[in-house]
């Protein structure tokens, strides 16, 4: 049995489906396009296995972007390699039903079996909304149902709903009679919706008191923007501070792994890949999870909150300064996590070429894997000492690391719009201010648990993958009997260091540097765990020291500072590209953002690390 | 939901100040300078509420030029541009 959830943004569709399906969900992309996927199942009251599938939130089925074809297609059949669902769950927030009602109405002209879900029902109620559920639904011509998702049993009516409706019936398939609505039409079933409210429903004299009083503060002209600058600096302190007793840990655990293996295992290649190419080699990318967790909690805190939107709308105007779309800050804000999914939320941009600009400044966004390589280079350069008398130097330089990314980004749009795109019309901003919501524990929960597990799979995979090939091009060849100098200067890693060596020498990069760029081209976060391999290889008694303290040593402040400049603008992630040509359909657009990134990154590299020089800190 | 009224004199939604209310008189979607076609626009001034009718209040304006602006349509909160908000006549 097939089940489709369909709903406006905002209803509550998502943590429906994480109450209905747990943790028992599959995310993959649509065949052809790049919209996520989301498949769960479960199970009813009487046995029946059903899979259910939650499509993009989308106002009307007419299809103005990607996401909302994909929604379309499905209901109607359409959809390349899916099945007609057996039954349509068309999903509202009890507290907003307007918007819904009218999308339902749509919806009943594709004669799919269907029923109305009033979620979030315990809000609706303590805020005052009344609904007569029998007669809405027989207002509506269609089963009505409450649920409360984030509630344990909140869905217990709507499973049994799901097993009457899913019983065989005698009644046949009604006709599919959907088309696009004209504008009249359209205005006509907002008008039907409205009377059916007005009949079915009582609404409180005065709307959400929470949502007014708060929206009175945060989307004050000015102190909101200072309210967001606030909450993006207490994230990035939190980054630091947070995060840093429980990575101490994970890291003396790797420690001690490490030299369990050094104790145990005879001197030789198995002992040196074991130790240096796995356990400290991934072990070294494995630190940064707590991290990469709290800035999760944050991005998914403030999603749920409903303060996302309010930051688009705060950010509009000065985002279009520079040429950008006051829904590209979603997109961008979620590149501080990763470029890939920021990218793909590009999609809620439908104006093409804003989506085009959004999409080539967002690797310019300081993403969570690159946070493993400033961490390491200010813990190692950087003194932790206070600076007026509050605020952390570290993380000073690391908000300084942000805010330079942030302000590139801009310029780069600015400089987008003014030489590519001259007769560029903005696309309108239009969208929905949901009220405020308290974040539900559980579905943070399950976001960050998939996104974390989406890191350590990376880490297991493709880094690890990677280090074994930095360990094998480190220690092979493997020097001549009586070598006097270190191992690795006999290597493969050697050579391909020396032959760009000279590339990088303008800026400040040692040969080691230039090793470990290679295999970063992967992944950025993957240079750390190389300088670890090629330091502690070459270290060969140090390998059980932190690799900063070596760096320190190995480094001058000026090579540490220019490479911090090249990781701002350095488009060193294969997979970020990979999806760059999937969203834009072409290579060019690959191509472009490619050489732009490393045309900037090399110049900033290179001022700062000539200024740094001039500044004595060669 | 109040009454379409002819007593207060027609406005578009677009030049109003914080804290206006009023109700919605007509979409007018010609003629504003949106990038969005017509058709498009008044569309999708639909799916977001605003219909002939509604109750509309301004509730809060940007820092750059008082734009965007975030309405209240009847019970939901939108936030348009100005620009846009043109194609919205209100009393």
């Amino acid at each position: 049995m097939h089940v489709a959830l369909v709903g406006t943004p905002n209803s509550g569709k998502t943590s429906l489906f994480n109450a209905l399906t747990g943790s028992r969900q599959k995310v993959a992309n649509y065949p052809g396009v790049t919209v996520e996927r989301k498949e769960g199942a479960f199970v009813t009251p009487q046995g029946r296995q059903v899979s259910v599938v939650d499509l993009p939130g989308t106002y009307s089925l007419r299809g103005r972007s990607p996401d909302e074809e994909i929604t379309r297609d499905f209901v109607l059949g359409r959809a390349t390699g899916e099945v007609l669902p057996d039954l349509v769950l068309c999903v509202a927030d009890s507290t907003n039903l307007r918007l819904t009602i009218r999308l339902l109405l749509e919806l009943k002209n594709t004669g799919r079996p269907l029923a109305l879900v009033l979620n979030m029902f315990d809000i609706a109620k303590r805020r005052g909304v009344t609904v007569d559920v029998p007669r809405l639904s027989e207002a509506l011509g269609v089963p009505v149902v409450t649920s409360i998702a984030v509630r344990k049993g909140g869905t217990t009516d709507l499973l049994r709903l799901t097993d009457e409706l899913l019983a065989p019936s005698p009644a046949p398939d009604r006709q599919n009679t959907w088309r696009p609505l004209t504008v009249s039409e359209l205005r006509a079933t907002q008008r039907e919706a409205d009377r059916i409210i007005a009949s079915a429903v009582t609404l409180p004299e005065r709307p959400d008191t929470w949502t007014a009083r708060i929206d009175a503060v945060v989307l004050h002209p000015v102190g909101g923007l200072l309210i967001l600058l606030l909450i993006l600096f207490v994230m990035f302190q939190a980054v630091f501070a947070w995060a840093q007793p429980l990575m101490e840990l994970l890291s003396s655990g790797f420690d001690t792994a490490g030299q369990f293996v050094h104790d145990k295992l005879p001197a030789g290649l198995l002992q040196s890949f074991l130790q240096n190419g796995v356990i400290s080699g991934v072990g070294s990318v494995i630190v940064f999870l707590p991290q990469i967790i709290i800035i999760f909690l944050f991005i998914l805190l403030l999603e749920d909150f409903g303060y996302m939107a309010r930051a688009a709308f705060l950010m509009d105007r000065i985002m279009g300064g520079a040429g950008l779309h006051g829904r590209a800050f979603i997109p961008l804000l979620s590149s501080f996590a990763c470029a890939i999914p920021g990218i793909m939320a590009t999609r809620v941009i439908d104006n093409r070429r804003d989506r085009l600009t959004t999409i080539l400044i967002a690797p310019l966004m300081t993403c969570s894997a690159r946070i493993p390589v400033y961490t390491l280079i200010i813990s190692a350069f950087i003194p932790p000492t206070q600076v007026w008398g509050f605020v952390n130097l570290q993380g000073l330089v690391m908000f300084g690391l942000y805010a330079a990314g942030i302000i590139s980004a801009l310029l780069m749009s600015f400089l987008i719009k003014f030489f590519m795109m001259r007769d560029y019309q903005p696309a309108p901003f239009m969208l929905e201010l949901p009220d405020y919501k308290m974040p539900r524990l559980r579905s943070i929960a399950i976001g960050i648990y998939t996104r974390a597990k989406m890191f350590l799979q990376r880490a297991g995979t493709t880094i690890f993958a990677m280090m074994v090939l930095i360990w094998f091009l480190a220690s092979f060849p493997q020097p001549p009997e009586g070598a006097t100098e270190p191992a690795i200067n006999y290597s493969l890693a050697a050579m391909i260091g020396q032959a760009i060596a000279p590339l990088l020498k303008p800026i400040g990069f040692n040969w080691q540097i230039a090793v470990a760029l290679v295999p970063g081209m992967a992944a950025r976060e993957v240079a750390v765990a190389a300088l670890g391999t090629v330091y502690a290889i070459e270290g060969g008694k140090e390998a059980a020291e932190q690799i900063g303290q070596v760096l320190a040593s190995k480094w001058s402040l000026a090579t540490a500072l220019a490479l911090l400049a090249w990781y701002i603008f350095a488009p060193q992630c294969a997979s970020t590209l990979a999806v760059i040509r999937r969203e834009t359909g072409s290579w060019r657009w690959m191509g472009v953002t490619f050489a732009y990134m490393l045309a900037l990154a090399y110049a900033a590299s290179f001022a700062t690390y000539h200024i740094a020089v001039a500044l004595g800190a060669g | 939901m109040s009454e379409i009224c002819d007593n207060r004199p027609h406005l578009p939604l677009g030049l109003a100040r914080r804290g206006y209310t009023g109700t919605i008189q007509h979409l007018a979607a010609s003629g504003t300078s949106s990038s969005l076609p017509e058709v498009e626009l008044e569309s999708r001034l639909i799916e977001l509420g605003f219909v002939e009718g509604a109750r509309v209040e301004i509730l809060h304006e940007g820092i750059v030029g008082r734009d965007p602006i975030a309405v209240r349509v009847d019970n939901t909160t939108v936030a348009v541009r100005r620009r846009e908000a043109m194609a919205v006549i209100v009393a």
